[in-house]
């Protein structure tokens, strides 16, 4: 089975600062990693090539340096890695990165599945891989929490179909999508590995290649900021919540004490 | 301080913190409750290729030296030194194999174990022999195509959990230290069996039970070397693993120096952290200075050791072992007094290491036996200088 | 002709003004080279980052400094967005049952309405639905588009987002609105994508620019750290997905008129490809999270897995549901499905009772815009307790069984 998996780098915390002179945010100094929903993506991929055989790819879009994110996939057991980067990227919303992505997994060429993680950890959207699987034509299944089955028939490739548990607010939908086909996956499908030491050694000499909006043969009209229909007018940090009423005493007047403050503020 | 480790040795360090931090730290107070061996986090670190760094590569490792394993079980060893122990305890078994073994031995059990498949037991210890080799009772009697085994062995690291023993028995008593030898055991052999499993004070994530030969029958092929050499194997091995053992002692007095520094900035007294009081600031500098002059020894002997395994360097690895092991008990005697309460408290990390560090003054040579071995080093090298 | 900026050298005092107003960080100073008079600095644009938004321009407006100079096709596309006409809610439903999303929305997208001054509606696609339809009236909806077809029996994202996108092709609104639940962000994003429209993901604000009427979309980023203002300037429609619980419900009104459109498509062809099987409830969640008005959750600070039996009495007596930390989630105590955070769901209850739970912040970004926030802990110096509308400094096991009581005996 030939896996894509789709990831980003994001900053190390969510906890960014913006910068008082530009406002935008601050970048500078901040560590970067891998999107940890991300992190889910690669395993299952990685699970399922050790399970079925193939190979899987690893795509991320960004900056030069976001080569050391898929350094580290290679080391956990990912087969080949591209970075898909170009200055004419840059301030791509939901909408152009779907599509710039989708050109580069045509770039690849054949596949059998794509998966990404549910959202990103600096972003959070979850736009991206639906996004995806529409610019590519291919059905996909979002929130999965559960591979149950794959059939991957090699002899009627149109047979090939895969088994998934759908994560609801309420439960879960078990749904059968044809492959090819893309899913994004939550944290409860897997354990991510640390990488191997032979794997980091090998991932550390690996070569990963740089592809521009040339090379994967992107219209410029869809690509980076004229390629995204929304812009962000303005960030700004949310206003603290304060804190309220420090209650001690004794377990049973803890107990009065509060119930009594909410009958007062009628919400039970 | 920088030790100008290379991108390899980086790596090494930069995967065993993540591992300890991420896969043993969480489970490390189950094992030093329940005394289990730890057999899921072994599983994990061998998938990790972490289990056999020092075998050579054309036999499945890494082809790393001493130093790199130091630097790995002193990782651990900040989180978990019993856990640590483990596999540096497959490390001294597995020397004598990969110094002295033939090709044959050497295909037959080091690929499993740089798998991480098996581990392995060094044997040496008997309840009247421990530092006193020449007084070994464990008796090897040649019977055509055998040796057969008779004696027990105790407080051996791994017992009973490992599949593969190094055994230092006698094979001719009359010559004293001159008339050991070491042979491969697997786990299984006929009239091999293990004694209970004992209880520690500290390590209990490490296994220690005794080895009991009763008439065991092994096969002439599994002596390592020959016959009347296994004092020296023995002895060989002892200088080389004694790194490690010194880098267990480092590695559990950084870590409890790593968890005082935290501990003393959160935990607040009189309005502010204790971090801020002389007091604790001047405990946290000795510890400090002690742990990395401690490091340093180590580190050195581990890479004269790497760098010339045919000299014996019993005085360095003496002294590092002894060193380290003295400052891992103090440094975690302080950071138990700097969490003061809560350093008592089970509940908290610190009183385990506490308890972990005290191993360290007492295996593979006391700490006193060790300052002999200096000293005696020291007066024979007065003595040749004077000679001379 | 192409989009042109440009900073008149003579006029630019190096003041700075336009570098903060750049929501895209493509401004900044240099030194001249050669001064003028005593300025020494000169503004440049990065005309790679720039989007000719035209904030610097309006920064500027005391110095003139900066000309900006569109293309032609402003007026083409303000006349192509008159087409764009109406707010509209997308209802969604599952067997039947309409989800309270849907209610929150219709009250929010009425008051988006009124601003632009155009008609409410809503899109409701499923089998069997149509007796639904005069609910969504009722609650403030003129007008229903029923889309009623064994095609729409169970949520599937290709038959539902090609019919949407059919549907918003031909009726021409101008803004969308979906519920940020599973469905909604997984089908609003291929319908995006379909009709190549701009979407902001997990909307907290909604308004509309009372100069150019663009919809004003606020949301938070960053696991909640930093809140952006997202606008989509030149595309119709203009969609969201909204969180649960941020706006108030809809009034139920029977007395509120409406049309209900029933709309036919040929569906010959239309994309089916995932099989849906069958929906398997989680019975250990006794009530929805991300619709629940009361939330209990355990943390680290039970100590224990049978911590949470505790937790389920407390929820069973005050009528909540059942929410955990990434800690004891982590531990095995009780199921990936609760747990509120930035790894798992987000949730903004009337009252979140947080037990034994310190309040990392990846836990906090999950549920610091509940109503009320109650924690329970040992250490009063936990981040949830600084927060919290009522902290409770004490041991959970003691405080937990007397509150039971003291609700139980009222």
């Amino acid at each position: 089975m030939n896996i894509i998996v789709c990831i980003k780098q994001v900053p190390a915390t969510t906890n960014v600062q913006i910068d008082d002179k530009t406002c935008t945010l601050k970048r500078e100094g901040v560590e970067s990693i891998i999107n940890p929903f991300d992190e889910y993506a690669v395993e299952e991929g990685v699970r399922l090539k050790e399970k079925l055989g193939g190979k899987v790819t690893v795509i991320s879009m960004g900056p030069p340096q976001a080569e050391s994110a898929l350094r580290e996939t290679l080391s956990r057991g990912a087969d080949e890695a591209v970075l898909v980067t170009d200055r004419a990227f840059a301030g791509a919303d939901t909408l152009a990165t779907s599509y710039t992505l989708a050109m580069a997994i045509r770039t690849v060429g054949q596949f059998d599945l794509i998966i990404c993680g549910k959202q990103a950890s600096d972003g959070d959207t979850a736009q991206v891989g639906p996004g995806i699987a529409e610019a590519l034509d291919i059905a996909h299944v979002s929130y999965v929490r559960k591979i149950e089955q794959t059939t991957n028939k090699l002899d009627n490739p149109a047979d090939n179909c895969m088994r998934v548990e759908r994560m609801m607010e309420d439960g879960y939908d078990i749904v059968e999508v044809p492959l090819p086909a893309l899913i994004t996956v939550v944290k409860d499908i897997n354990t991510p590995r640390l990488p191997s030491l032979k794997g980091m050694m090998a991932a550390k000499k690996a070569q990963i290649p740089h592809w521009n909006a040339e090379k994967i043969n992107a219209d410029k009209s869809r690509i980076g900021l004229s390629g995204s229909p929304t812009w962000v007018k303005k960030i700004f940090y949310p206003p603290p919540r304060k804190g309220g009423d420090m209650l001690s005493g004794e377990p049973q007047e803890l107990a009065k004490k509060l119930v009594d403050k909410l009958r007062e503020l009628k919400v039970i | 301080m920088d030790y100008f480790l290379d991108d390899d040795q980086k790596m090494i360090v930069e995967l065993a913190r993540k591992f300890a931090h991420e896969k043993i730290k969480p489970v490390r107070e189950h094992y030093d409750e329940t005394e289990e061996f730890p057999w899921p986090i072994m599983e994990e670190l061998a998938k990790l290729d972490l289990c056999g760094i020092f075998v050579p590569q054309e036999y499945g490792g890494l082809g790393k030296t001493i130093f790199e394993t130091v630097l790995l079980v002193e990782e651990l060893s900040k989180v978990d030194g019993g856990i640590a122990l483990t596999l540096a305890a497959t490390g001294l078994g597995t020397f004598p194999i990969m110094l002295y073994g033939t090709e044959e031995q050497k295909k037959k059990y080091l690929p499993d174990i740089a798998k991480g498949k098996k581990q392995v037991s060094f044997a040496i210890t008997e309840a009247n022999s421990g530092s006193d080799v020449a007084s070994m009772q464990t008796i090897a009697k040649k019977e055509g195509d055998y040796y057969i085994l008779n004696g027990t062995k105790c407080f051996i690291t791994s017992a009973g959990d490992s599949e593969i023993y190094t055994v230092v028995a006698m094979t001719d008593k009359t010559r004293g230290s001159r008339g050991a030898s070491i042979f491969i055991l697997e786990k299984g052999m006929e009239g091999f069996t293990f004694g209970k499993k004992e209880k520690k004070m500290g390590i209990r994530a490490s296994s220690t039970r005794e080895l009991v030969f009763n008439n065991c029958k092994v096969p002439r092929e599994n002596l390592l070397g020959k016959e009347g050499q296994g004092f020296i194997i023995a002895m060989k091995t002892l200088d080389i693993s004694r790194p490690g053992v010194a880098s267990q002692a480092l590695g559990i007095a950084a870590g409890a120096l790593e968890d005082a520094v935290e501990y003393s900035r959160q935990r607040k007294q009189f309005g502010n952290p204790i971090s801020s009081l002389q007091a604790i600031q001047h405990i946290l500098a000795d510890m400090a200075t002690q742990v990395e002059a401690a490091r340093a020894l180590v580190y050195a002997t581990a890479k004269m050791v790497a760098a010339d395994m045919k000299t014996r360097h019993t005085r360095e690895c003496a002294m590092s072992k002894l060193f380290a092991s003295d400052v891992a008990m103090k440094v975690t005697v302080d950071a138990v007094q700097v969490y003061g309460g809560y350093g008592y408290m089970r509940e908290y990390p610190m009183e385990k290491r506490m308890r972990d560090a005290k191993i360290t003054q007492i295996y593979e040579g006391t700490n006193q036996v060790l300052r002999n071995e200096i000293a005696a080093a020291l007066i024979k090298e007065n003595l040749q200088k004077s000679s001379s | 002709m192409p989009n042109k900026i440009e900073i008149i050298k003579g006029k630019c005092t190096g003041c700075g003004l336009c570098i903060k107003s750049c929501p895209f960080g493509a401004i900044m100073l240099v030194d001249r080279d050669e001064p003028l008079g005593k300025i020494k600095k000169i503004a440049v644009i990065d005309v790679l980052k720039c989007n000719f938004c035209g904030a610097c321009v309006e920064a500027c407006k005391k110095y003139g400094a900066i000309i900006i100079e569109k293309e032609q096709v402003e007026d083409t596309l303000k006349k192509i967005y008159a087409d764009y006409k109406g707010v509209w809610v997308y209802a969604e439903q599952r067997n039947n049952e309409i989800s309270p999303v849907v209610y929150e929305l219709l009250n929010e997208g009425g008051v988006l309405a009124e601003k632009l001054k155009v008609e409410l509606s809503a899109v409701f696609i499923g089998h069997n639905i149509e007796q639904s339809a005069q609910e969504l009236i009722y609650h403030g909806a003129n007008k229903v588009y029923v889309i009623d077809d064994i095609l729409f029996k169970d949520f599937q994202d290709d038959p539902y987002s090609e019919i949407l996108a059919r549907l918003v092709k031909e009726e021409k609104p101008e803004i969308v609105l979906f519920g940020a639940s599973n469905i909604g962000r997984s089908f609003a994003s291929r319908v995006a994508a379909k009709i190549k429209a701009g979407l902001t993901a997990d909307c907290t604000g909604l308004d509309i620019c009372p100069d150019t009427k663009n919809l004003l979309q606020t949301r938070p980023a960053f696991g909640g750290n930093i809140m952006a203002t997202i606008l989509t300037p030149q595309h119709r429609p203009q969609m969201s997905t909204v969180r649960h619980k941020v706006f108030k419900k809809a009034q139920r009104d029977t007395s509120r008129k409406g049309e209900i459109v029933r709309k036919k498509f040929d569906l010959t062809g239309i994309k089916n490809r995932t099989k849906f099987i069958e929906f398997v409830r989680d019975t250990s969640a006794r009530v929805n999270l991300a619709e629940a008005d009361i939330i209990v959750s355990g943390g680290r600070g039970l100590g224990k897995p049978e911590g949470f039996k505790l937790i389920e009495e407390f929820a069973g007596v005050i009528g909540g549901a059942v929410g955990a930390s990434r800690a004891a989630v982590d531990s095995g105590w009780i199921p990936y499905s609760h747990q509120v955070g930035q790894t798992g769901r987000t949730v903004a209850p009337k009252i979140y009772i947080a037990c034994g739970i310190s309040g990392q912040i990846q836990h906090l970004v999950g549920m610091v815009s509940s109503d009320i926030i109650v924690a329970i802990n040992r250490d009063k110096e936990a981040p949830m307790m600084k927060i919290a509308s009522f902290a409770l400094e004490g041991d959970l096991y003691e405080v937990i069984p007397c509150i039971i009581n003291e609700l139980k005996s009222a």
